[in-house]
């Protein structure tokens, strides 16, 4: 590991200051995605400036019946919170099937976002990685493809994000809040980002993961009031039962008029892409459709059509279509 | 870089000089011999060097030592005499492991039972799990299933998990017998 300087800041616009000045500083949250990095060699910041303590650590309501979650709010705790069991059942299921016990614990909101991806040639610094090394070249294109994306890659990256509960939060609507240098629209200088748009697809810079510009600081993530979200779910395929990360993950929202045609519908898929992919074209074609099994089906073909997979994971097309699938028959029985 | 920092680890508070790039499982291990957390794959992967961070389980491998003080940090040493033991002042879960042949070279144990205490008060405070039948239900019943999932962090290479998900169980029944004791006896 690179030597570096530890630093606290007071305030966040401290932070902010002190990391848009240092080249090569990083923010630390819960460290359980950085430090590894750090080992790896894969980071190599010069300075860490400390943010845990800066954000808040609590989950608060809004008059108009929104959640903001404070960027320091720990992946158990968001999961364990009664309000987001009963309000939006999708995310506590996302961060609880995301990690171990453990890393939830110190894993904090903020960084749970911020993960980078786990794709081996990324984390391996003997291997060409656009994104580790824009220009270098990418290894998964003639190597292991089985974690890769067959959504939104482009010819310099075709590696997935990681994180589970940002798919829920995609599906969910919802939005980030950053602290920025610059100042924002907000209240004192917020900047506001649907979460849909936070991370990038790679293009020819897959080094950005997302939109955030040098020195921002996630402080807060709010979700909307809840409306038909109360029967939602998160279904996950992996290589074994626990402690890993997807090939192919749904978060999905389902409200069924009383005639059993799809009022609306949120899906958004993980494993798959270099972001939370929300399937709007899923969306599209079922709002309005009868809420069967063929819908289903068919709404996620129509999303897939887009797909280009890889060799290595051309198997995640069908893996793909049958998890959406087996996640909307599922709420149908839970609304039922 | 070196910075002076204070830890306190199984009650007692230490002074000590570290590089920032000091893991706490670093410091516990090569500073303060305490080598109860094990290093098995450094990469927050296999869960044998699980500590108590203010009575949360978490990987020693992956806190930088600087930025956990004054946290209070309880190694599995740490729970012999301070985990209600009675008798050979083992913490219940330790006598459980060993009542239950719950391992065979022990490397992954210490970590397992950080685990296992750290996982019994998640369960006490109605955390729910990945394999929650209903996520909302206010108690959660510590089933065979229940326990390998919430134990799914720490791996064992011997494969004793035949064992271990009892050596568990086993002091999780006992103490939801004792919750529904104490609440009779309130009553």
């Amino acid at each position: 590991m690179k030597p570096f300087r530890y630093e606290h800041a007071d305030t966040v616009a401290a932070a902010v200051t002190a990391l848009a000045e240092e080249p090569e500083a990083a923010y630390l949250a819960g460290g359980t995605n950085l430090v590894d990095l750090m080992r790896l060699d894969v980071a190599t910041p010069e300075v860490l400036i400390d943010v845990r303590r800066l954000t808040s650590d609590r989950i608060e309501e809004l008059p108009d019946g929104s959640l903001r979650i404070g960027a320091a709010v720990p992946n158990s705790d968001l999961a364990a919170d009664r309000r987001i069991r009963r309000r939006y059942p999708v995310l506590s299921q996302a961060v609880l099937s995301g990690a171990s016990g453990q890393l939830r614990n110190l894993a904090t909101t903020g960084g749970n976002l911020l993960q980078r991806t786990r794709c081996a040639y990324f984390q391996n610094v003997t291997t060409p990685c656009n994104k580790r090394e824009p220009g270098s070249g990418c290894s998964a294109l003639e190597g292991y493809q089985r974690d890769m994306a067959i959504l939104g890659a482009s010819p310099s990256c075709v590696a997935t994000h990681p994180s589970d509960m940002a798919v829920a939060l995609a599906a969910l609507d919802a939005t980030v809040c950053v602290q920025g240098a610059e100042g924002g629209q907000g209240p004192d200088g917020e900047l506001r980002i649907p979460l849909t748009e936070l991370h990038r697809l790679p293009g020819d810079s897959p080094e950005r993961d997302t939109v955030l510009r040098r020195g921002e600081l996630i402080t807060a993530v709010e979700l909307p009031p809840p409306d038909f979200t109360a029967t939602s779910r998160y279904r996950k395929v992996r290589d074994r039962a626990s402690y890993a990360f997807a090939l192919v993950s749904v978060a999905a929202a389902l409200d069924v008029a009383d005639g059993g045609t799809v009022r609306d519908v949120r899906i958004a898929l993980g494993g798959v892409a270099h972001k939370p992919w929300r399937a709007w074209k899923a969306e599209e074609s079922l709002r309005g459709a009868p809420a069967t099994w063929d819908s289903f089906r068919d709404a996620a073909a129509a999303e897939l059509a887009q797909a280009e997979p890889l060799p290595g994971n051309a198997f995640k097309m069908a893996l793909a279509r049958n998890t959406v699938v087996a996640t909307l028959l599922d709420l149908m029985e839970a609304a039922r | 870089m070196d910075v002076e920092i204070t830890l306190r680890v199984d009650g007692t508070d230490h002074r000590l000089t570290v590089d920032t790039r000091t893991t706490l499982l670093d410091a516990l291990r090569e500073r303060l011999g305490n080598t109860s957390p094990k290093k098995g794959c450094d990469h927050g992967q296999c869960g044998a060097c699980t500590i108590l961070l203010d009575d949360r389980r978490a990987l020693g491998c992956l806190a930088l030592a600087v930025a956990h003080q004054g946290a209070d940090i309880v190694t599995a040493a740490g729970l012999v005499n301070g985990g209600g033991g009675e008798g050979d002042g083992l913490h219940p879960l330790q006598r459980s492991f060993i009542a239950h042949d719950a391992f065979q070279c022990g490397y992954c144990t210490p970590g397992q039972i950080c685990s296992a205490v750290g996982m019994l008060r998640e369960a006490a405070a109605g955390w729910p799990s990945a394999v929650a039948k209903d996520p909302n239900a206010a108690d959660v019943v510590l089933d065979d299933e229940e326990i390998a999932e919430r134990m799914s962090g720490n791996l064992c290479r011997c494969a004793a998990y035949a064992n271990i998900v009892p050596a568990i169980a086993d002091v999780a029944h006992r103490d939801e017998v004792a919750a529904h004791r104490d609440e009779g006896a309130r009553r």
